[in-house]
């Protein structure tokens, strides 16, 4: 790795006065350390920032572009839609914030699966978006894991998912509890056609999905800093009055407790799953994974990718020591 | 149709937010039966087995075997308690993470040894606490459903109160689900829906109308096989007629479940829960 760094960052913040800070804050400003990017930079940076290593949020595209192999997404099941058989209204009627979800991200629902390569190994991939009624598991949802898990047994490849998800959709009511078990079901008949199945835990990943077939995979990496949990800390503090711990639900608390397997830093991330996808398949050592320096399409992002590898992986937790 | 015209049109064909709370009130009435109460009029040699083997016991969740209309019968089910000190004894019957590992080593048991599986549901969810996620929430709930998914025997899971989040999901993956006449299956309380979606927990009753926790709704929805009838009134009315009724109805269940080779009705579970939702393509 390369020992000279150079990243070019502004820094809004501790600088500048405070009103400043709060009128130049965008959503490419970092909320723990208030450096500013520029959205190239962002972009080539992984949405992380460079100087404390926070990972900001990723949506479903661009995960997979950074995921995955150039040219390699084959999406499925693209046109599957919410049927609204509650005729659920809260505040609104349900099929109206379906549109105004899907005019805003421009996704069907909030989730993509197809098949893809990464680092040249075939693998099917379901990547969940949070921007999507905060990655709401409904009906759709359910059915692409399920198309997913049944892609992977049709042409013998590891199943990956990516969750970042609030839990259940609570306008499908009873209908997105089951899908809690549905996909428990496609996990099921992954794990009897013997397709292993990594499971990569974004923040945040709570409720329902968290309690689903986010947490059945045979590996399961998180992202730092990421909420893992099934209750979120507001929840927990109403319900139960208990005092909740600074890191309660984090990545790092569910590592030392044993709960998942790995803390990886996005910039990391995509060699780790070509690496256990790899692994998972035997390991043919005629078949090894391409890692990222030999890809044309991340090349560009080398010297800034370097920065932020370096810093995230300071801050991981003591894996020996945990 | 025009988005205004939908709420009218929406409470005229569910008459109201009444149904829908008269059944949340009736499911968590006071003086229901609750999963001793059934096990003990389902079986008078019924043991209860205790502890996760790893971190201990969780009250509000019971397990154990009795001997069930001829034959030994894996019993799992939520417990909520009746006077104060047993209702905080029970945790509300809200479980920890222990509580699921007691049910799955109970489901692993009967799975090896060949008993039928039968659970009752009846919680306001999974315990919300610190200690709990701490231990394992999400992955106990997931990894119950997943053991449940793959058992080589009868499985039969009846809703007896609340049924609510994947706190009851998690003992409720079945070859047959039964929902008692008045009672509730969703996916978050009405409270919890209510504090979410309309910011004031206040709105529960219009929350529980727009949920459809209902069991003629969960029926209609395809979320469950039967309705078990309940006496006049409700099951609190007449403890003994409601543990007959359901009874009656669970040993005709696992009577038909029973004709079905185990690899088949494995498969037919699964079928079920993959078949379950609505969505255009």
């Amino acid at each position: 790795m390369a020992k000279e760094i150079s990243v070019d960052i502004s820094r809004v913040g501790t600088e500048a006065g405070q009103s400043e800070t709060a009128a130049s804050r965008t959503r490419n400003t970092c909320p723990r350390c208030d450096s500013h990017y520029r959205e190239e930079e962002m972009v080539a940076n992984l949405r992380v920032c460079a100087h404390c290593g926070y990972h900001f949020p990723v949506t479903a595209r661009e995960r997979i572009v950074q995921l995955t192999d150039e040219g390699s997404w084959s999406e499925i099941a693209r046109e599957l839609h919410s049927a609204d058989a509650l005729e659920f209204v809260d505040t609104r009627p349900y099929p109206e914030r379906l549109q105004a979800a899907e005019q805003q991200t421009g996704l069907n629902d909030a989730m993509l699966v197809g098949s893809a390569d990464i680092g040249g190994l075939p693998v099917a991939l379901a990547v969940m978006d949070f921007t999507f009624l905060g990655g709401s598991m409904g009906s759709v949802v359910g059915e692409k894991v399920f198309r997913a898990a049944e892609l992977a047994i049709e042409r013998r490849m590891p199943l990956v998912t990516v969750s970042a998800s609030g839990g259940a959709r609570m306008q499908e009511g009873v209908l997105a509890l089951m899908q809690m078990a549905k996909t428990v079901a496609a996990v099921d008949e992954l794990r009897e056609a013997g397709r292993p199945y990594i499971s990569v835990l974004a923040h945040p990943t709570t409720g329902g999905v968290a309690a689903s077939f986010a947490a059945l995979g045979d590996v399961v990496i998180a992202e730092p800093g990421a909420l893992l949990s099934f209750s979120g800390p507001r929840v927990v503090r109403q319900t139960t009055r208990e005092d909740v711990p600074d890191d309660f639900g984090l990545a790092e608390s569910n590592f030392r407790h044993g709960h998942i397997d790995l803390i990886v830093p996005r910039p990391e991330l995509r060699d780790m799953v070509a690496r256990l996808a790899w692994l998972l398949a035997g390991g043919n050592p005629y078949r090894r994974p391409t890692l990222i320096p030999d890809l044309g399409a991340q090349r560009a992002m080398g010297r800034i990718l370097g920065g932020a590898r370096r810093r995230i992986t300071d801050m991981l937790p003591d894996r020996d020591g945990a | 149709m025009t988005a205004p015209e939908r709420p009218r049109r929406f409470l005229r064909r569910r008459g109201g937010d009444g149904d829908a709370w008269h059944a949340v009130e009736l499911a968590r009435h006071q003086d229901r039966p609750y999963t001793l109460d059934y096990l003990a009029r389902f079986c008078d040699d019924f043991v209860e087995l205790h502890g996760d083997r790893a971190e201990g016991d969780d009250p509000a969740i019971v397990a154990g075997l009795g001997s069930f209309r001829g034959q030994t019968v894996a019993f799992v089910g939520h417990q909520k308690g009746r006077d104060l000190k047993q209702r905080a004894y029970r945790n509300f019957g809200m479980p920890r993470p222990e509580g699921y590992r007691k049910a799955m080593r109970v489901f692993e048991l009967a799975g090896r040894l060949g008993f039928p599986v039968v659970t009752l549901i009846d919680t306001p969810g999974a315990y919300p606490g610190v200690g709990a996620e701490q231990r394992g929430q999400s992955g106990a709930i997931a990894r119950s459903q997943l053991l449940m998914m793959g058992l080589n025997v009868p499985v039969v899971a009846c809703v007896i109160g609340e049924g609510s989040s994947g706190g009851a999901l998690a003992i409720g993956v079945a070859d047959r689900v039964l929902m008692q006449q008045h009672t509730i299956y969703t996916v978050i309380s009405p409270e919890g829906c209510a504090a979410i979606l309309w910011k004031d927990a206040g709105e529960a009753k219009r929350a529980a109308t727009a949920l459809r926790p209902t069991a003629p709704a969960c029926l209609a929805l395809g979320v469950i096989d039967q309705i078990v009838p309940e006496p006049g009134g409700g099951a609190h009315r007449d403890h003994a007629k409601a543990a007959d009724m359901l009874g009656d109805a669970i040993a005709a269940e696992l009577e038909f479940l029973d004709t079905l080779p185990p690899l088949e009705r494995r498969r037919l579970r699964r079928q079920k829960f993959e078949r379950m939702g609505a969505f255009l393509e």
